[in-house]
């Protein structure tokens, strides 16, 4: 089973990293772009067949280790075979 | 005063801490590889800098979920006094015996200078030979030392005294919030800090204002 967990910024959450990719964004001539805010995704293969189980599963790593829930929020796909 | 130093493989300033307690309290501390299982009882831990496991995932998050945090936890509830410098202060945050986080510097870049720092609840063990809001010098190293924390996790650490350094004047040298640049837990036995007062203890270092960290650990256990 394999499953993606996209994490990202919570809004209100200074991106001095986005900020800059922004910045040269505008720099490279590509115009209109309101904000941009960069994140992280995880693919995941794992032995369980179940997609229900393989969510909890998920989200527990996700809650302990992939995202730092301080200033991160995560989403899990749970993308089949 | 009997200290021990707990090192995890990308650390690069144990040794620094090391020469600056041998110098300042002439006692060797023990150093403690992080697959021991068990801590001793000595009156300070503490976690010093560096890159642990290459800052892969955030700063200090893998070495913040190794076993011996357990034991970290333990010492701390005990009421012993534990030190998180730069990378340990990221790992003490990542395995929340402190509160908030350390995001990459606003300006993108690693810092490398001297900035002023000053003490502002002066009523702690790491805190007491310090006057209140008077700067003195401290050099950081970083890249990850934007200190960063909500606005009811702020509200809770002021009403605490739970802010033990400050970024002076206008030297805050990565965007933190209230000018953050050092943290206590609730309890005040658990420091985090990102500048590096070890890295100041002696005229050779171009001056000695960091030893009055270390001279209000001793003087407090005295």
């Amino acid at each position: 089973m394999k499953a993606r967990v996209t994490v990202t910024l919570k809004s209100g959450v200074l991106d001095p990293q986005g900020q800059a990719i922004e910045g040269a964004l505008a720099s490279l001539g590509f115009a209109g772009t309101r904000s941009v805010r960069q994140g992280k995704i995880f693919d995941l293969d794992l032995d369980a067949t179940d997609p229900v189980s393989a969510r909890l599963a998920v989200e527990q790593m996700a809650k302990k280790l992939l995202a730092n829930t301080v200033i991160e929020d995560f989403q899990i796909e749970i993308l089949g075979e | 005063m009997k200290c021990a130093i707990l090192v995890f493989p990308g650390l690069n300033r144990d040794r620094d801490m090391v020469a600056a307690l041998v110098h300042l309290t002439g006692h060797r501390p023990q150093l403690i590889w992080h697959t021991e299982t068990k801590i001793p009882p000595v009156d300070l831990l503490i976690i010093p800098g560096g890159f642990s496991y290459g800052d892969y995932l955030r700063p200090g998050a893998i070495a913040a979920r190794s076993p011996i945090l357990e034991e970290v936890k333990k010492h701390s509830a005990a009421g012993r006094l534990v030190m998180g410098i730069c990378n340990g202060f990221q790992i003490l945050t990542e395995a929340k015996l402190l509160p908030g986080t350390l995001m990459r510097n606003a300006s993108l870049k690693f810092v490398c200078r001297k900035v002023q720092l000053e003490a502002v609840n002066t009523n702690t063990a790491f805190t007491g030979a310090f006057l209140p809001r008077q700067p003195f010098s401290c050099p950081v190293a970083h890249h990850d030392g934007n200190y960063f924390a909500d606005s009811p996790t702020l509200a809770n650490l002021h009403e605490g005294d739970q802010i033990a350094f400050r970024y002076a004047g206008d030297t805050n040298p990565n965007g933190s919030v209230d000018n953050i640049a050092g943290i206590l837990n609730r309890q005040k036995n658990v420091l985090g800090l990102m500048p590096h007062p070890e890295n100041l203890v002696e005229p050779a270092h171009g001056g000695t204002d960091g030893a009055r960290l270390f001279h209000s650990i001793l003087e407090a256990l005295a």
